[in-house]
């Protein structure tokens, strides 16, 4: 991920809103965006895995970001979202974010590195810090959203 | 064009031929003077020299030669079978799935020599037939003796290098009783168009028999590469006098000399050709221009096919070829399902002939539809058995390595034992086939090294001192059973119970209450080794437990029977297919689980006053039977209302020989459903084996019955 960062000039990213925040995803993991739509529960699974969809004909697990990064639970609106991403050769899995706004371009320039100093469990998601318009984009560092994480 | 095509077919054909070989040393090991075993194994070690020696690979072709010369010798008489020519055949048939293997992997059949098989080979061999090595001094005679005939028109063709399989070639027509005849020709120095001339003594000379080898090859002289003479064998049934003729009557040959082959020649080749293959192992890219200096005609396998076959061997360093996982299928299979997908093809245009038709009214249309959905409901039924029974091959692939595996097992253990196998036709997946034979030989070596005992405690205890295992597989229902039995010692439960507790695995006070089963059982934990000491076969731990989890994996279930004294069984039981199951939709509260038809017993309607309590445990008894209740919807944890029915929908599931009672709330249905994974992000769940997707787009999960009891 960093590496792909500093390769290229600019990379493209998809601002989404999980609660109050602003987070982009690096373009080249979405598979797909789809509308809200029921997920069957899976019994005795991780916790921040919601269950599965039916992805045309395919069974594809979605987590909750929120729940993974010890947020508030979800609540689903009109504008509540399924991103799928592949990341090379795992399979498919969608995550629930609250809204997604727009794509933007940032340049190399405007991404700030974090350092995983933060105490926040939610720090550690995050590669850098984007600016786009005057606005701070949280960019998620998509292996690690993506990897198996052991709760308790 | 290279034989890079044919290497699917050589290795699938070496492979038949190595299993047959293994299969009918085992016959002469038990009858050595069978004949047509005797014969028979001369066929397939032939057969495999001469499928070796076409796609270039020397080493297996001169291992597989020497087995010949050998089985040719037996089957003239001239030797005896003994018990360490099998053993060492059995190496030879070793070395040879080596090669394969690494032909398998790398196109390459290594450079593994296995020259002390092949010395040890030879050195049986003399013995056998009692005759001196190589008589040099006879060799060195003949070629004096050829130097003073040669004045004008030497035997040219006594120099001539031979490749082994000509030389077999030649040996086995003589067996046969044709007559081999070494020819040279002359042609007139004024001669204009000397291809032309040799190719119409070739093609007269091939009228009368078949050309072995020529010397320069065919291409050569098809080139005009060679000077005013040219020689070869042929084997033929007409005399000498008569080929000579033929060979003259063509225009413009000058001289043509001839005589039979003789065995001392073959001596004399044998030593020249010993030094060439020195070189060769020397170096690949060498070898690869020998062989095309070589004179090698055949009439179907020219030198150019040897050059090729070098140069694939050579290639194949570089790309490995990986031999794809494929599946013989009986052509009438296919037939029927190209006569199914035409019927698919005439049922979809029925729906487009109806949809064209939809601006009409009336109801007529919607009967049609309907009509059309039953009909591609028909061939979507078949269809499916038809490609489940194209992925089927008999169990037969795997299950024939075992009786030599036995015999191995017989020295090494220094038991007797013999093994009986039925039902080797059932037919299974081939992606289970793939999977199961490892299993299958570890639970054999556990009944070979546990099960049974040495002959002298068998002797006491009024056996016979040969112990049998047995190998059973048949069909039951959706599924394949695979029952590996023997009648040993069977599995002594206190002795099991006190290693338990020994290595801690359970407290002296659990093993009270555990029932001879629940001890047997334990058997499959990992680690749990009952070996008095670690032995080559069996005892590293890694046993049992593998066994079942590599058959849990395939979706299926192992048990063990066993009575003590008398032997003990494994049931392995595996399900026909793994893609597509029958399964009865059930509905807990608002959520759909489907659970696989083959595990359901029955269901019943049971009022709730009928549920027992053994041990704070919900029990039914069902006609005198006591099956234990599993509540799914606390199991699953689905939120229900607190409403109480009356009563109860039991789904009785089977493992084996135990039973459970599921409660579910509503039962929907039986249907075919297509099984998907979960994908690689659900971890930790044990319960659901899997999901499948319904009718109106809506997921339903798989219940994995086995874990729920």
């Amino acid at each position: 991920m960093e590496a792909s960062l500093i390769g290229t000039d600019s990379v493209q990213f998809i601002v989404v809103k999980i609660g109050t925040e602003q987070y982009g995803i690096d373009i080249k993991y979405v598979d797909n965006i789809v509308r809200m739509q029921k997920i069957t529960r899976v019994p005795k699974i991780q916790s921040y895995v919601k269950g599965v969809i039916n992805l045309r004909g395919e069974v594809v697990a979605v987590m909750s970001l929120r729940l993974k990064m010890n947020l508030p639970a979800d609540v689903f609106t009109n504008s509540t979202r399924i991103i799928i991403l592949k990341l090379g050769q795992q399979s498919e899995v969608g995550i629930i974010v609250d809204e997604v706004k727009e794509v933007v371009t940032l340049e190399t320039s405007e991404i700030e590195k974090t350092f995983h100093d933060m105490k926040e469990e939610k720090a550690t998601y995050i590669s850098g810090i984007g600016q786009h318009n005057g606005e701070l984009i949280s960019l998620l560092d998509m292996s690690i959203v993506m990897a198996e994480k052991e709760k308790d | 064009m290279d034989v890079n095509q044919y290497l699917e077919i050589f290795i699938d054909e070496t492979k038949e031929h190595i299993q047959n070989l293994n299969d009918q040393l085992l016959v002469i090991e038990k009858e050595p003077e069978n004949k047509d075993t005797i014969n028979e194994i001369f066929r397939a070690a032939h057969s495999l020299k001469g499928m070796a020696g076409t796609m270039g690979y020397k080493r297996m072709q001169r291992l597989t030669h020497d087995m010949e010369n050998v089985f040719s010798e037996i089957r003239n008489d001239k030797m005896k079978v003994t018990a360490g020519l099998i053993d060492v055949l059995f190496q030879s048939l070793d070395a040879i799935e080596g090669y394969l293997n690494s032909i398998q992997e790398t196109a390459d059949e290594g450079t593994d020599d296995n020259e002390p098989i092949i010395q040890e080979l030879n050195r049986i061999l003399q013995e056998g037939v009692g005759a001196p090595a190589k008589d040099t001094n006879k060799q060195e005679e003949k070629k004096s003796e050829a130097a003073e005939n040669g004045e004008k028109f030497p035997m040219k063709f006594k120099d001539m290098k031979l490749q082994d399989h000509e030389k077999s070639a030649m040996k086995e027509a003589i067996e046969r009783g044709s007559n081999v005849y070494g020819v040279s020709v002359f042609i007139q120095e004024n001669c204009i168009l000397k291809a032309a001339r040799a190719f119409l003594v070739f093609k007269a000379v091939e009228e009368l028999g078949e050309i072995i080898s020529s010397e320069p090859s065919v291409q050569e002289i098809e080139d005009e590469k060679f000077g005013l003479d040219f020689s070869l064998y042929l084997i033929t049934d007409a005399t000498l006098g008569k080929v000579l003729q033929a060979v003259k009557s063509v225009s413009e040959i000058e001289e043509a000399v001839g005589q039979a082959y003789e065995e001392d020649e073959a001596g004399s080749t044998v030593h020249t050709e010993e030094s060439v293959k020195e070189e060769k192992q020397e170096n690949e890219v060498a070898e690869v221009k020998e062989v095309s200096e070589e004179p090698s005609v055949q009439q179907t396998t020219p030198a150019a096919t040897a050059v090729k076959a070098g140069n694939v061997a050579a290639a194949g360093k570089n790309n490995k070829p990986v031999i794809n996982r494929t599946v013989r299928v009986d052509i009438e299979k296919l037939d029927s399902l190209m006569n199914q997908v035409s019927e698919l093809i005439i049922a979809k245009n029925g729906l487009v002939a109806i949809s064209e038709s939809d601006n009409e009214p009336g109801k007529g249309n919607m009967q049609g539809v309907h009509e059309q959905i039953e009909y591609l409901e028909r061939i979507t039924t078949s269809l499916h058995e038809s490609v489940m029974k194209v992925r089927m091959v008999p169990i037969e692939s795997v299950v024939t390595k075992f009786p030599r595996m036995i015999r191995d097992l017989t020295k090494k253990l220094n038991k007797k034992m013999q093994l009986y196998m039925t039902g080797e036709d059932t037919e299974l997946d081939r992606s289970v086939i793939d999977e199961i034979g490892d299993p299958l030989m570890h639970l054999l070596r556990n009944s070979a090294d546990h099960g049974l005992e040495s002959p002298e405690v068998r002797r006491e205890r009024g056996k016979p001192e040969e112990g049998s295992i047995f190998l059973d597989a048949y069909q039951d229902g959706n599924s394949v059973v695979i029952e590996v039995r023997d009648d040993g010692n069977g599995i002594d439960v206190e002795n099991v119970k006190n290693k338990a507790i020994e290595r801690g695995t359970i407290t002296a006070e659990q093993a009270e209450t555990m029932s001879d089963k629940d001890i047997i059982d334990l058997l499959f934990l990992p680690s749990f080794s009952m070996a008095k000491k670690i032995s080559d076969i069996s005892g590293r731990g890694v046993g049992l437990d593998v066994v079942k989890s590599k058959i849990e994996t395939l979706g299926g279930s192992v048990e063990v029977k066993s009575v003590l004294g008398e032997g003990s069984t494994f049931i392995v039981r595996l399900p026909l297919t793994l893609a597509i199951i029958q399964a009865l939709m059930v509905e807990l509260g608002e959520e759909k689980y489907a659970i696989s038809l083959d595990s359901i017993q029955t269901i019943e309607d049971i009022p709730v006053e009928e549920i027992k309590y053994v041990e704070a445990k919900e029990v039914i008894n069902l006609r005198g039977i006591v099956i234990p209740i599993v509540r799914l919807d606390e199991m699953l944890e689905i939120e229900k209302d607190e409403e109480k029915p009356e009563n109860l929908i039991v789904v009785i599931v089977k493992k084996g020989d135990k039973l459970a009672g599921l409660v579910v709330d509503n039962l929907i249905g039986q249907q075919e459903i297509v099984i998907k994974s979960l994908g690689e992000y659900i971890k930790n769940n044990k319960i659901i084996s899997g999901a499948t997707i319904l009718g109106d787009g809506e997921i339903a999960l798989i219940l994995d019955v086995n874990t729920l009891m």
